[in-house]
C-alpha cells in the first residue's frame, strides 16, 4: 500500500507530514508509558519482523499482490502507542533505505499504515477481548481486527487521493476497486496477525500487552510465579 | 526488581530475531512479484503514470536488491537482512530511549536490544 511520489500533491503531502510529525510526537509520549525494560526489546524485534514480512507478498487475485501491514499486530503486541512508532520505522527505513514508499509521500504512509490501521484496528481488538475476556479469544480478534484495518487504511487513500489527488478520477471507481482488493488483502492481514498472536501467548501471554489485562486477576488467584504479577 | 526476564522471554524475542532473518533473508525470494493491490489499481485506472521517480532510486539497496551482487537469492537476501538489522537498531534503540525506567540506578541494560 505504499504511496509513490507524485499521487498526491505537494500542499496534501506536505499537510500529512505535519500531521504525521505531531502524531509521531504523541506516539513518544504514549510509548514511554507502554514500554519498559522488559517491553522495550521486544518493541525493536516485532519492527523488524513486520518489516521482514511486509517484503512478503502474498498473491490475493490474478496480478495482484499484496502484504501485511502490521499496524495491529504491533499494537497488540507492543502497545498502540509503540506500535505505532514501530511501523512508522519500518516505513522510514523502507523509503530510505530500499527507494520503497515515496519521500514525500512518507507523511501519507505514515497516516495509513502506521496510524489508521492502528486507530480502527486496536479499539476493535480490546472490545472484543473485553466482551469475551478469555485467553483464547485474542488470537481470533486480533484476526478480525487486523481484516477490518486493511480495507480502512486503503479508504484513508482514498480520502487523501479525494484532497489532493494528482489525476483527475471518478472516486466512486477508484474507492471501489481500492477498498475491494484491500478487503483481500485483509484476509492475509487477520492470517497472518492471528498466528504470530497466538504464537506469542503460547509461550508468553503476559508480555502481549493487549491481553495482559485478561490474564492478570486470573494468574494471581492461581498463585502463579510472579513474574505474571508485575505485568500491569 | 520489577521486571526481571525470565527465560521464555527470550525464546520470543529470539523467535522474532530467527522468524524476521529467515523471511526477509531466505523467504522473501519467493514473494509474489505482482503489483500490490494499490499499484494495480493505479494501473487498471490509469493513474500510475503520475508516479515520480523515487529520489533514490540508485541507492545501493534500492528495489530490495544488493547492487553489485549479481545472484539474485543473495542480492535480495542481503537486502533484506540489511533491513532487518536498520530496523531493529532504529526502533529498538528508541524504545530503549524512550521506555520509562522503574529505578533511576539501573544502569546495567545497554543501549542496543540484542546482543
Amino acid at each position: 500500500m505504499h504511496v509513490p511520489d507524485g499521487f498526491i500533491d505537494a500542499p496534501t503531502s506536505l499537510a500529512a507530514g505535519a500531521v504525521a510529525v505531531v502524531g509521531i510526537g504523541l506516539c513518544l509520549r504514549g510509548a514511554h508509558r507502554e514500554l519498559d525494560e522488559r517491553s522495550a526489546p521486544l518493541a525493536g524485534l516485532v519492527a523488524a519482523f513486520v518489516f521482514a514480512a511486509q517484503m512478503l507478498n502474498f498473491p490475493v487475485a490474478s496480478g495482484t499482490s499484496g502484504h501485511l501491514l502490521g499496524g495491529v499486530l504491533a499494537a497488540i503486541l507492543i502497545g498502540p502507542w509503540s506500535g505505532a512508532l514501530a511501523v512508522t520505522t519500518v516505513l522510514l527505513v523502507q523509503a530510505l533505505l530500499f527507494a520503497d514508499g515515496g519521500l514525500t509521500a512518507l507523511g501519507v504512509n505514515v497516516i495509513n499504515m502506521a496510524f489508521v490501521t492502528i486507530l480502527v484496528g486496536y479499539p476493535i481488538f480490546r472490545t472484543i477481548v473485553r466482551v469475551l475476556p478469555r485467553r483464547s479469544v485474542a488470537p481470533i480478534a486480533a484476526a478480525v481486527a487486523a481484516l477490518v484495518s486493511v480495507p480502512v487504511a486503503s479508504f484513508s487513500f482514498v480520502l487523501l487521493f479525494a484532497i489532493g489527488g494528482t489525476t483527475d478520477l471518478s472516486l466512486g471507481a477508484v474507492t471501489t476497486a481500492v477498498v475491494s482488493v484491500h478487503v483481500l488483502i485483509g484476509i492475509g492481514e487477520a492470517v497472518i496477525t492471528g498466528l504470530t498472536v497466538a504464537s506469542v501467548m503460547a509461550v508468553r501471554p503476559d508480555l502481549v500487552f493487549g491481553a495482559r489485562g485478561l490474564l492478570a486477576p486470573v494468574k494471581l488467584r492461581l498463585h502463579s510465579p510472579p513474574t505474571t504479577a508485575d505485568a500491569r | 526488581m520489577k521486571a526481571p526476564r525470565s527465560r521464555r522471554d527470550i525464546v520470543v524475542l529470539l523467535g522474532f530475531l530467527v522468524a524476521a532473518l529467515v523471511l526477509a533473508g531466505v523467504v522473501s525470494y519467493y514473494a509474489s512479484s505482482s503489483p500490490d493491490g494499490l499499484n494495480k489499481v493505479a494501473i487498471d485506472k490509469r493513474f500510475a503514470g503520475a508516479e515520480e521517480p523515487h529520489d533514490l532510486e540508485n541507492s545501493p539497496l534500492a528495489g530490495y536488491s544488493t547492487s553489485d551482487v549479481d545472484n539474485e537469492r543473495l542480492s535480495g537476501g542481503l537486502a533484506g537482512v540489511a533491513g532487518v538489522g536498520a530496523t531493529l537498531v532504529l526502533a529498538g534503540g528508541l524504545a530503549m530511549l524512550v521506555r520509562r525506567r522503574s529505578s533511576p540506578d539501573e544502569t546495567d541494560h545497554g543501549a542496543s536490544p540484542v546482543a
